[in-house]
C-alpha cells in the first residue's frame, strides 16, 4: 500500500528523475548485484547445464553434447529398474520418516508444554541428536543394526535375545522388503527432537486465553488439543513437513553412512544411485537426468507453499 | 508487521531452494575440463635430480596398502631429497571413493602429479582414449622395461602403440582361502571343482559351519565372486571371449554358471550384505566359516591378524589361470611437476621398488626379474604360478571392461544376490554388453 501511494506521488511530482537515482537506492542495487549475479550463475546456470547435459548422449569421461532429447528419462522411467526401486524406496523413506518426525515430535512437545520439571533438560537431550551430523548416525545405527547371522547376533539383535525378546529380531537393514525403515529409524532419532522444538514453539505462540476459553465452556483436556491446538498448529506442521522433505527427497549421506545403498539394496535411493551412476560408471547424462528429477520433486513440494505464501501476503 | 515476517520466510525458504539447487546441480559443476597445455614430453631436458613438490594420488590409505606405499617413499627420500613427496590419498575399498574424487579433479583442470589406476580397461578407456595421459615410452626405453615386464602385462598398459602406465604389483582375484584347521578336523581337502565345492560346503554345513564366507556390504565383492564363478564355468577362453565380444552373454554356459552361483549363495553366510570382505575373512579366521574366495590381498589382511592356519587354491574350476589386476601409476596430463613423477616412476617400476613394496603389499612383482625379499609363503607360490599360467583380465578391478560396463556388471550381480533370477540377470547381462558397444 505504501509503495502504491509513492508511485502516485512521484508521477505528479516534477522531481521524479532524481527519486528514481536516488542514492539509497542506488545503494540497494549495487549490493544486490553481486550475489543476483552469483545465484545467476552458479545456481539457475548450472541447474540449466545440468538440464541441458541430461538431454546429451554424454556417458563417457569426456563430454559428449550430442542430443539425445528425452531418452535419458525415457530409459530411467521405463527400463532402468535400480532408478523405479530407488524412486519407490525413497518414497517409503519420505511417507515413513515424516510420518514418524510428526507424530513423535508433537508427542514430545505435548509432554514438555506440561509444564515439566526440568524441561529444559529433557528439551535439551532430544534435541541433541540433531547436533551431528548423518555420517555420524549412519555409522553409529549401522552397528546398532547389524543383524549377525541366526545363531551369533549381534547388536540391537543380540539386545532381545537376552531379553527373551528373540521373536523381535529382523534382519533390519539386510531386509530387502522393509530395510529401508531401519534407515528411517536412524533419521528419525535424528530429526525427531527437531520437530518437537518446532511444535513447542507452536504450542508456546498460542495464546492461553484461548484454551482457558475453551476449558471455562467446560472441554475436556482431549477437546482442547483436538479442536483448539492442533488446528492452531498448522502452519507449524506444513513448515515442518517442508523442511523434513527436502531432507528425504534428497537423502544421501545417510544410506551411504549405513552402506544401504548400491544396486537391490534396500537403502538404494535417487541421490546415491545419481553418485555411482555418474561418477563410477561415467554416465553423467544420466546421472544430469537424475538430478533434474530430484530438482523436480523437490519443487513440487517447495513451489505451491511459495505460491500459497504470496498469495496470502497479497491479500493481506 | 506480519508483512516482513512473511517476507522472511519466503526469502528463507527460497535459501532452502537455492541450497537443494545447488546439491542438485552437483554433476554440472564438473564442466568440461580445460585441457592444461601439455608440460609433459620435456624429459630430456628435466635436470639431473628432480626437485619441487610431488602430488602422489591412490586410496592407499590402510593395512599393507599404505605400508607398502610408505616402504616406496622411504626410500625415494633417499635418492631423490629434493622432491617432498605429497600423499593425497583417498580411502575406500577397490578406490570406489577415490575415483570419483580424481574424476573430479582432473575435468575441473586440477591434476595430481601421479595417480593410481587399475591396468587395462579402466586406464585406457577412461583416461587414455579421451587424451589424459602422458606416454612413459622414454621410461620404459630408457629403464629396459619393455624387457623386464611379461609380454601380458606389457599389451595390457599400451594402447596405439605407446605405453601409458607403470605396474606396481600383481594381485590374483580368482583364490579361494580356507581354514586349514577346520579342514582337517573334518577330514575334508580342498575343493579344485564345483562339484567338490558343494560336496564340501554340505559337509560344512551339516557341522554348522558357515561354509563360504561372503563380505558384500560393498556390492563389487558379489561381483567378484561371480566373477570367478563365470571364470571357472567357462573357462579362460570362453570368459575372456564375453568381454570382447567373441562369447556372447546369453550362451548356456552362463546360464550354468548363474545356476552355481545361486547354488552357492544357499552356503554363505546371512549377513553377508552388513560385512566387508575382510570381515568375511575375520569368519574364517575364527573357524566359523570354512572358505572365502577373494583375491590375494586376503594374504596380507591374514598377516595382519597373525593368521598362520590360512590355506589358499584356485577357485573352483580355476587351476592353472591367473584371473589378474594390477595397481599402475601414470602422468595425467597437465602434472604440474613430471620430472618428480618420472623420477617415481622409476623408482616404482625398478626391482629395488618392487621388491619393497610388494612383500609389504602382499602382491607379487609384476617384473619377471624380481621376487627377492621377505615374500610370504603364498607369494612365493603365487610367483611361480603366475610365471605359467594363463593370464585372464578381471573385470571388477578394472582390467577386462570400461568401468561403465564394470558397473552395470556388479549391479546387475548385486541384483541377482537379491533376487535370483536367472533369465533377468542374463538378460541384463546382454543389455550390459550392447550398452558397452561391444555387442550387438
Amino acid at each position: 500500500m505504501e509503495s502504491a501511494s509513492e508511485t502516485v506521488a512521484t508521477r505528479t511530482s516534477p522531481a521524479r528523475p532524481r527519486r528514481r537515482f536516488n542514492p539509497d537506492r542506488l545503494i540497494a542495487i549495487a549490493m544486490i548485484i553481486p550475489s543476483i549475479v552469483a545465484i545467476a550463475v552458479f545456481v539457475y546456470g548450472f541447474i540449466g547445464w545440468t538440464g541441458f547435459i541430461s538431454l546429451t548422449k554424454w556417458a563417457d569421461l569426456l563430454p559428449d553434447y550430442r542430443w539425445n532429447g528425452l531418452e535419458n528419462y525415457r530409459r530411467l522411467f521405463m527400463d532402468d529398474e535400480r532408478f523405479q526401486q530407488s524412486l519407490l524406496n525413497n518414497a517409503l523413506f519420505t511417507v515413513f520418516f515424516i510420518g514418524a518426525c510428526l507424530g513423535l515430535g508433537l508427542l514430545l512437545a505435548v509432554v514438555l508444554d506440561r509444564k515439566l520439571r526440568a524441561e529444559g533438560l529433557f528439551r535439551t537431550i532430544f534435541l541433541f541428536p540433531m547436533a551431528v551430523s548423518f555420517i555420524v548416525t549412519g555409522v553409529v545405527w549401522r552397528w546398532i543394526l547389524n543383524p549377525g547371522t541366526a545363531n551369533q547376533a549381534q547388536g540391537v539383535n543380540l539386545l532381545f535375545d537376552q531379553m527373551g525378546l528373540g521373536f523381535l529380531k529382523w534382519d533390519w537393514f539386510l531386509d530387502n522388503q522393509w530395510g529401508i525403515l531401519a534407515v528411517v529409524l536412524a533419521a528419525v532419532w535424528q530429526m525427531a527432537g527437531y520437530t518437537m522444538a518446532m511444535f513447542l514453539a507452536g504450542l508456546r505462540a498460542i495464546p492461553d486465553d484461548l484454551r482457558e476459553a475453551a476449558r471455562v465452556d467446560g472441554a475436556t483436556e482431549g477437546q482442547v488439543l483436538w479442536h483448539i491446538t492442533l488446528p492452531l498448529l498448522k502452519p507449524i506442521v506444513v513448515s515442518t513437513v517442508i523442511i523434513l522433505g527436502h531432507i528425504s527427497l534428497k537423502i544421501f549421506d545417510l544410506t551411504s553412512a549405513m552402506k544401504v545403498g548400491g544396486a537391490a539394496k534396500p537403502g538404494d535411493v535417487p541421490g546415491f544411485y545419481m553418485y555411482e551412476t555418474t561418477f563410477r560408471g561415467n554416465y553423467f547424462a544420466r546421472g544430469a537426468a537424475i538430478a533434474i528429477i530430484m530438482l523436480v520433486f523437490v519443487a513440487t513440494l517447495i513451489i505451491p507453499y511459495l505460491i500459497s505464501t504470496f498469495r496470502a501476503e497479497a491479500e493481506a | 508487521m506480519s508483512y516482513s515476517k512473511r517476507w522472511h520466510k519466503v526469502l528463507a525458504l527460497l535459501t532452502i531452494l537455492l541450497v537443494l539447487a545447488a546439491c542438485g546441480s552437483e554433476a554440472a559443476t564438473t564442466a568440461p575440463a580445460t585441457s592444461a597445455p601439455a608440460t609433459g614430453g620435456d624429459a630430456t631436458a628435466a635436470p639431473a635430480t628432480a626437485s619441487g613438490k610431488l602430488e602422489v594420488f591412490s586410496w592407499w590409505t590402510t593395512g599393507g596398502e599404505a605400508a607398502g606405499l610408505a616402504a616406496l617413499t622411504d626410500i625415494f627420500k633417499t635418492t631423490d631429497p629434493n622432491v617432498e613427496f605429497v600423499n593425497s590419498a583417498v580411502a575406500g575399498g577397490a578406490g570406489s571413493d577415490a575415483k570419483a574424487v580424481l574424476k573430479t579433479r582432473m575435468l575441473g583442470g586440477d591434476p595430481p602429479d601421479l595417480f593410481q589406476v587399475h591396468m587395462g580397461h579402466e586406464l585406457i578407456d577412461t583416461w587414455v582414449v579421451p587424451g589424459q595421459m602422458e606416454p612413459l615410452d622414454d621410461l620404459y626405453t630408457s629403464e629396459g622395461w619393455d624387457k623386464s615386464f611379461p609380454q601380458g602385462v606389457l599389451d595390457i598398459v599400451s594402447h596405439d602403440g605407446h605405453y601409458w602406465s607403470v605396474p606396481a604389483n600383481i594381485h590374483r582375484a580368482n583364490v579361494l582361502w580356507y581354514n586349514k584347521k577346520v579342514f582337517t578336523d573334518n577330514g575334508l581337502t580342498a575343493p579344485a571343482t564345483f562339484a567338490e565345492f558343494f560336496t564340501v560346503a554340505e559337509a560344512l554345513q551339516a557341522k554348522g559351519i558357515t561354509p563360504l564366507a561372503l563380505g558384500d556390504s560393498g556390492s563389487w565383492a558379489a561381483g567378484h565372486l561371480f566373477e570367478t564363478v563365470l571364470l571357472g564355468t567357462l573357462g579362460a577362453e570362453a570368459y575372456e571371449g564375453l568381454w570382447t565380444g567373441t562369447t556372447p552373454w546369453t550362451d548356456p554356459k552362463v546360464t550354468e554358471a548363474l545356476e552355481n552361483f545361486k547354488k552357492m549363495l544357499t552356503f554363505v553366510n546371512t549377513d553377508h550384505g552388513a560385512l566387508s570382505w575382510d570381515q568375511a575373512n575375520d569368519l574364517v579366521i575364527q573357524g566359523k566359516a570354512g572358505m572365502t574366495i577373494m583375491g590375494d590381498w586376503v594374504d596380507a589382511d591374514n598377516l595382519a591378524k597373525k593368521f598362520t592356519d590360512s590355506g589358499a587354491v584356485a577357485s573352483p574350476g580355476t587351476a592353472g589361470i591367473y584371473d589378474a589386476l594390477s595397481d599402475t601409476f601414470g602422468i595425467p596430463k597437465g602434472a604440474k611437476n613430471p620430472d618428480a613423477a618420472r623420477a617415481f616412476l622409476k623408482l616404482v617400476g625398478s626391482q629395488q621398488g618392487q621388491d619393497a613394496f610388494n612383500p609389504v603389499k602382499g602382491s607379487i612383482p609384476a617384473r619377471i626379474d624380481a621376487g627377492q625379499g621377505n615374500y610370504t609363503e603364498y607369494l612365493k607360490s603365487a610367483m611361480a604360478e603366475w610365471k605359467t599360467a594363463t593370464i585372464v583380465p578381471s573385470v571388477v578391478h578394472g582390467a577386462a571392461a570400461k568401468e561403465g560396463w564394470a558397473t552395470a556388471y556388479i549391479d546387475a550381480v548385486a541384483g541377482f544376490v537379491a533376487n535370483q533370477d536367472v533369465a533377468k540377470t542374463q538378460s541384463q547381462f546382454q543389455q550390459a554388453c550392447v550398452d558397452a558397444g561391444i555387442c550387438k
